[in-house]
């Protein structure tokens, strides 16, 4: 059993490749970091660590996308709602333990509810400053609006776009809501000027290079553990209900019972993301529900190769690397350059970047079946 | 005011033989002595010479004293000041100047006599300011001036205008006006504001035949008159010592506010009727695309953005003729915004027929290239669309209702929008070959319809639509390259709330969405409301996962 | 042979943008490097695009005057994208990976909160050149904006005593500077005897347009007999519509003032202005106010951009006086080392483009003069009041419960948020 589930996730090529490339980047990037002295032209800086387990955030987040889309067919246009509440449980968590170090100074109370005059802490406030239950609220919080919802969805069968847009009002109105300072989560601002966690202080490179290691361990396995539910007898009922659900559903699959399983954990997913993205970024504020940056994953996803957790992962990376790199170099018209990458990867790479290695690797071994006939 | 503009107003009060000598600085703390000077002026053309260099409170006093002299002959110069053409000119004369002062010379005017004096060059005249303050002043004296116009329209006016600032001047006005009044409309609005005015009188008769009097007015300054009446003095008892009065204020200040309330209802289904009708021109083009042809266009939002830069394009080619050019950027925008759209249509979208979704990765790359171009060419800077004189202010039917032209003609140009696209689909061989294709294309296909051309045409067609749907929006709100993204999901709402591929459940879905959310906004805020009617779509769509209008037949399962 | 050339030549022309990058590369030793952070595209591009031009153009006219310390000045410009967390993210970009010796940049609230921990972290330099909600004063940042008692109070203070307003509605988009200003404003207001029951309170999401009920209501509430005024934190966007409804239904500057706190020149200029004549703005700024200096920089400014058309604004006047700060303080240190850059600067001045001096105070906050103006048609302001002198930036607010208490001396007390009741200094991140 033990084996041949090892076998199962070690069997793609381009799994092992990314396991590959996952641990090289976890083993040496802290390495370079820590251990290689600034100036040296090996010296990995910590504006790069911090870059890096950004990306690994976003490659998290764009296999729990790819695993709804790409394997089941549910195209989300709102796994930012996922991703932002599992950010603000973490913020929450930060902001507790700024504690009395505000600048109010108020034991209790986080600074933005100071200065709006709030009297007491809001309930949904309390326990927030246990890591442990943070961490719960993380997934509980998440998981059961992705169940709520896909309950409901998927036994109205609501598909297709149908299904796309409401989940895209779903994170619409995350974003609205959380946008009223009423709320009690900072408003616009956010939550912002963390501290430290878990008592260890968050500007330390040793605290920085520690959550690149959790982000990189937590994709390492979300990425096993969709693998396996992928190669499992799951699996294959997943891609059947992606390929010809009513069929699926005549056959006796409870074909909502298997979307809302894949669909929930998704979510958890999106969640851990967000959560791990929050004390490298600094900041978590209502715009990450934006219905735009939803589409944009999708878009991660699909540069990358739709259908391919590693594809989905090297999309987010490509994308957000672009990213980085044209908002620097070209400030001025990077945006043509982003917009100009979206319409040529879906016009000529239809599977993504993954497909095109894909056909150059036929191609090459054909060329070489070719040569050896020939010869 | 500098030292020596100051010092230049003493000058000139010199001049005037010591009757002028004010800054607007000092007329409010040394008023007493020299305001009088001003009322001894009698001499129009002397008061008006002293305006240029006046402050602001003093250009009152001088407005007042031009009234009490010159009488209506004031009222052009007075007018002119308020629209701020009174200009003085290089020789320290005060001149009023016709129509936009923005060409190289200008004609001038005399402003008592409304003698040409030839031109000068704009550059060299110096406008003379004002403030509120003094605009409402203005307003106020010309009302007075206005009561005795031949025109009863401009009476009407007047006297309304009088209404709102009922001083014992103003009432005195009004009552010598009240005999003389043909007009019956004026004369009934003069004497609401005698029985406003006789609200104050000692006699609780006169009190009492005013209240009664007022009973059904809805005007602002009635019932706040009549609240005042009935309103505490602070010690428990009721300002009104008379209980007949009191009594019959109560009911009229209760029928007061039952109309009120009516007529706030029916403002608010008129509020929720035209946001309902932005929402429905915003989404029919998309219902268009989305609906018929299956194609998630996000770049729908840029092509409105498109349609709005036209009005604004079209505006600048023609800046004299600013209704002419907003008319014209319809049909321009439905040009620049169709073309626009087959293009997308022939360079991507027919490559991705049949993936849907990746349409919308592709038209989500387009949109935000189609910003950055908007950007580059126009500047990140919103842009300024004038709105056309006919489409400014509002219809107003009563004191407690009036409907904003420019909403009224939208929720009109929506109707129509949405009658021609009927039309074209139900009616031309264009819309046949459209539905053809949209049901089963490898039939229409078979019958000799050629879907390519189709499928370029109805993207179009769609596209165009929502060109001119920019050119309303550009009436309503900011033309910037953000235009899109700020409708785009509303947009898809709607249309999935409808019914994908009905565009009468385009408009039903539209106009609800509008209403319940105007209707929501009083109780909860504009957020909640918001938020409130997109759970209520997520919830909608799980009893009814195909929209208000769902399509029947195979071709809906595709 | 031909083709050889061709060969040659095209070798050339390829490595010539290489060997161009390479000289730049090793010209960079040589220069002081100015990083402009200020979103390019998305939402607040169109507000903050102006404000890198303003850089760059006072980047330009140092260079032209030699540089500072004999260096010339590089302008590092990037786009965070009105995107918060990619702000923190090229903050850090700037500071650590491209070692700029100063940042101009941020608009909105939320970006500088997410600027504000890498800036401390790193020791950067950053100018913050908008007016905003105040309770903030970092070592490493300096406001060159207004706090609310350089905007929001005067503003009030005059409705009152020279308009005679008795009944007020806060108008503002739902986000903490709206929210802090009118939670000070209600608390000013009713310090100065106006009933609760007078003070109307309402927020709007951002980008709102849809406005028609919210101008119905506070005509309601405007004809109740009382001089009423709207006292508007509206953002950006969102003011179009709101000026365009005002103007449909009628409501005109004579009647219920609007004085706004985020309208200015620039909004201006993408507005029809026909309905808003009248109309009032507080700013510390105007571009109608005719001084040598203000002609002089308007000129300039026009020439840098080449465009006659363009209009300057309050945030472009607390960029300059920002930089032009930061240059004194260079010169005056010696080095453009941030320690050494952030102990000069308070008490250094500089004159306002519009009279006057804005001089750094121990808090990080500027002293500015305080302008009324009436909207004209032109979009243009006509200055209807002003304050006497200037007005020195309060970085806490001593009308708000929490934060009357604290003070801010970074000369003295070393310290931003200063408790003075329990003597304790709280929240820095050093």
């Amino acid at each position: 059993m033990n084996h041949s589930l090892l076998r199962l996730l070690w069997a793609e090529r381009g799994s092992r490749a990314f396991y590959i490339v996952l641990l090289l980047a976890a083993v040496f990037v802290p390495l370079l970091n820590l251990g290689v002295a600034d100036g040296s032209a090996l010296h990995v800086p910590t504006y790069t660590v911090a870059l890096l387990g950004k990306y690994m955030c976003y490659a998290l987040l764009a296999i729990a996308v790819d695993l709804v889309w790409g394997y089941c067919g549910i195209l989300s246009l709102g796994h930012t709602a996922f991703f932002a509440l599992g950010g603000y449980a973490m913020g929450m968590y930060l902001m507790r333990q700024i504690g009395a170090r505000g600048v109010y100074g108020d034991a209790l109370l986080p600074d933005f509810m100071v200065f709006l005059n709030w009297k007491e802490l809001p309930w949904f406030w309390h326990g927030m400053d246990m890591f442990w239950f943070a961490m719960l609220m993380m997934l509980f919080v998440p998981g059961l609006l992705a169940y709520a919802f896909g309950w409901f969805a998927f036994r109205s069968r609501v598909t297709g776009v149908y299904l796309s847009i409401i989940t895209q009002a779903l994170t619409y109105a995350l974003l609205l809501a959380f946008f009223r300072n009423e709320m009690g989560f900072g408003g616009n601002n956010g939550l912002t000027d963390f501290k430290d966690l878990l008592g260890f202080d968050l500007q330390s490179s040793g605290v920085r290079i520690a959550l690149f290691l959790a982000s990189a361990i937590a994709l390492g396995l979300a990425y096993a553990a969709c693998r396996a539910v992928i190669a499992s007898r799951l699996g294959r009922v997943i891609e059947a209900v992606r390929d010809a659900e009513s069929r699926a559903r005549f056959i006796g699959y409870r074909v909502e019972n298997v979307k809302l399983w894949v669909w929930v954990f998704s979510a958890l997913l999106a969640a851990v993301a967000g959560a791990l993205y929050v004390p490298q970024v600094g900041i978590i504020n209502p715009s990450e529900f934006a219905p735009i940056n939803a589409i944009e994953i999708v878009v991660w996803v699909a540069v990358g190769g739709r259908g391919t957790l590693y594809g989905a992962a090297l999309g987010a990376l490509l994308v957000n690397y672009a990213k980085t790199y044209f908002t620097a170099a070209l400030p001025e018209v990077w945006l043509f350059a982003l917009g100009g990458l979206f319409v040529g990867v879906t016009l000529f790479l239809p599977k993504g970047i993954v497909g095109l290695i894909a056909q150059w690797q036929t191609r090459l071994t054909k060329a070489a079946s070719l040569k050896e006939a020939s010869a | 005011m500098t030292a020596s503009s100051k010092f230049r107003t003493i000058l000139r009060a010199g001049a005037l033989g010591l009757a002028l000598c004010v800054g607007p600085a000092a007329a409010q703390d040394e008023s007493p002595a020299e305001a009088p000077a001003i009322s001894e002026i009698h001499d129009p053309a002397t008061l008006l010479a002293a305006l240029p260099d006046a402050g602001y409170a003093d250009k009152q006093a001088i407005a007042e004293q031009l009234v009490q002299s010159a009488g209506a002959q004031a009222g052009p110069a007075l007018r002119a000041l308020l629209e701020g053409r009174l200009y003085s000119d290089a020789n320290q004369r005060v001149v009023v100047v016709d129509g936009e002062g923005e060409g190289e010379t200008v004609a001038l005017r005399d402003p008592l006599s409304g003698a040409a004096l030839g031109s000068a060059a704009s550059a060299a005249l110096t406008k003379i300011g004002s403030n509120n303050k003094l605009r409402k002043a203005l307003k106020g004296l010309l009302a007075r001036l206005d009561l005795a116009d031949a025109d009863p329209d401009k009476r009407l006016a007047a006297v309304n205008e009088a209404l709102r600032n009922l001083d014992a001047p103003a009432i005195a006005a009004l009552r010598a006006r009240r005999d003389a009044e043909t007009d019956s409309k004026v004369r009934d609005a003069i004497d609401v504001g005698l029985a406003v005015a006789d609200l104050a009188s000692d006699s609780a008769d006169t009190r009492l035949a005013a209240v009664q009097r007022l009973s059904g007015e809805l005007s602002p300054d009635v019932y706040n008159a009549l609240q005042s009446l009935v309103a505490d003095d602070g010690s428990g008892k009721r300002r009104e010592p008379d209980e007949r009065v009191l009594m019959a204020a109560d009911a009229a200040i209760h029928r007061i506010d039952n109309q009120r309330a009516l007529y706030g209802g029916v403002e608010t289904l008129f509020f929720g009727l035209s946001l309902g009708s932005v929402l429905v021109l915003s989404a029919i083009g998309l219902a268009i695309t989305f609906g018929v042809m299956g194609v998630i266009n996000m770049a729908h939002g840029e092509l409105m953005m498109l349609g709005a830069y036209t009005a604004y394009v079209m505006q600048q080619l023609m800046p004299q003729h600013i209704t002419a050019a907003t008319l014209l950027a319809i049909p321009m925008a439905f040009i620049v915004a169709g073309a626009a759209g087959i293009a997308i249509e022939r360079g991507i979208v027919r490559f991705l027929y049949g993936r849907p979704l990746e349409t919308l990765l592709a038209t989500f790359g387009l949109s935000l290239v189609l910003q950055q171009l908007v950007r580059s060419v126009f500047s990140p800077l919103n842009r300024s669309v004038s709105t056309p004189e006919f489409m400014s202010g509002s219809l107003v039917i009563n004191d407690a209702l009036s409907l904003t032209w420019n909403r009224l003609y939208i929720v009109f140009f929506m109707l129509l929008v949405f009658l021609a696209l009927q039309l074209v689909l139900k009616r031309t061989s264009l819309g046949l070959k459209v539905r053809a294709v949209s049901q089963n294309r490898a039939m229409a296909r078979a019958m000799g319809v050629r879907s390519e051309w189709i499928d370029a045409a109805t993207f179009g067609l769609g596209s165009g639509v929502a060109g001119v749907a920019g050119v309303a929006l550009s009436q309503l709100t900011n033309v910037g390259p953000n235009l899109g993204q700020s409708y785009i999901i509303d947009s898809f709402m709607v249309v999935v709330f409808g019914g994908v591929g009905s565009l009468w459940g385009t408009l039903i879905s539209g106009m609800s969405l509008g209403v319940v959310s105007k209707l929501l906004e009083p109780h909860t805020g504009a957020v909640m409301a918001k938020i409130l009617v997109l759970v209520f779509l997520i919830l909608f769509i799980q009893r009814r996962p195909r929209g208000l209008f769902p399509q029947k037949g195979r071709a809906a399962e595709g | 042979m031909e083709r050889r050339n061709f060969i040659r030549s095209a070798i050339t022309m390829a490595a010539a943008p290489l060997l161009l990058g390479l000289s730049l590369s090793a010209q960079a030793a040589d220069t002081i490097k100015v990083g402009v952070l200020h979103s390019l595209s998305g939402t607040m591009a169109i507000s903050e695009t102006t404000l890198k031009d303003t850089v760059l153009m006072m980047i330009d006219e140092q260079n032209k005057k030699g540089g500072i310390l004999g260096k010339k000045l590089e302008p590092v410009v990037v786009d965070p994208a009105s995107n918060w967390p990619l702000f923190a993210e090229k903050a850090r970009e700037l500071l650590a990976k491209d070692h700029v010796d100063v940042i101009f940049g941020c608009w909105t609230s939320v970006s500088r909160k997410s600027v504000l921990p890498v800036v401390e972290e790193l020791n950067g330099l950053l100018f913050y050149p908008v007016q905003y909600e105040g309770e903030e004063s970092s070592r490493n940042v300096f406001y060159t904006g207004a706090a609310p008692n350089q905007q929001a109070i005067p503003a009030v203070d005059y409705l009152m005593k020279d308009v005679g307003v008795k009944r007020w509605v806060l108008e503002g988009t739902d986000y903490v500077y709206p929210r802090t200003t009118n939670k000070i404003l209600e608390a000013y207001l009713k310090a100065k005897g106006v009933a609760a029951s007078d003070i109307m309170i309402n927020y709007t999401p951002f980008g709102f347009s849809d406005w028609q009920s919210e101008v119905s209501k506070i005509k309601t509430f405007g004809s109740a007999g009382k001089k009423t005024a709207v006292v508007s934190t509206i953002n950006g966007d969102a003011n179009v519509p709101f000026y365009k409804e005002l103007g449909n239904q009628k409501i005109s500057a004579e009647d219920i003032p609007v004085v706004a706190f985020s309208v200015g020149e620039e909004e201006l200029a993408g507005l029809d202005t026909k309905p808003l004549v009248g109309h009032l703005a507080a700013w510390n700024y105007f571009e109608s106010i005719d001084t040598p200096a203000n002609k002089a920089a308007i000129a300039q400014w026009h020439k840098f951009i080449k465009n006659d058309k363009r209009t300057f604004n309050d945030p472009m006047e607390a960029t300059v006086i920002g930089f032009k700060l930061w240059v004194k303080a260079v010169e005056k240190a010696g080095t453009t080392d941030t320690t050494k850059v952030i102990d000069t600067l308070p008490g250094l001045e500089t004159p306002n483009l519009t009279g006057g001096v804005a001089k750094v105070l121990p808090n990080h906050h500027i002293t500015k003069p305080v302008y009324i103006g009436e909207v004209r048609d032109d979009g243009q302001f006509d200055v209807v009041w002003k304050t006497k002198s200037e007005v020195p930036g309060d970085a806490w607010s001593d009308f708000l419960p929490g934060s009357k208490d604290i003070e801010a001396d970074w000369v003295t007390l070393k310290c931003g948020n200063y408790n003075k009741t329990t003597k304790k200094c709280s929240g820095q991140n050093f």
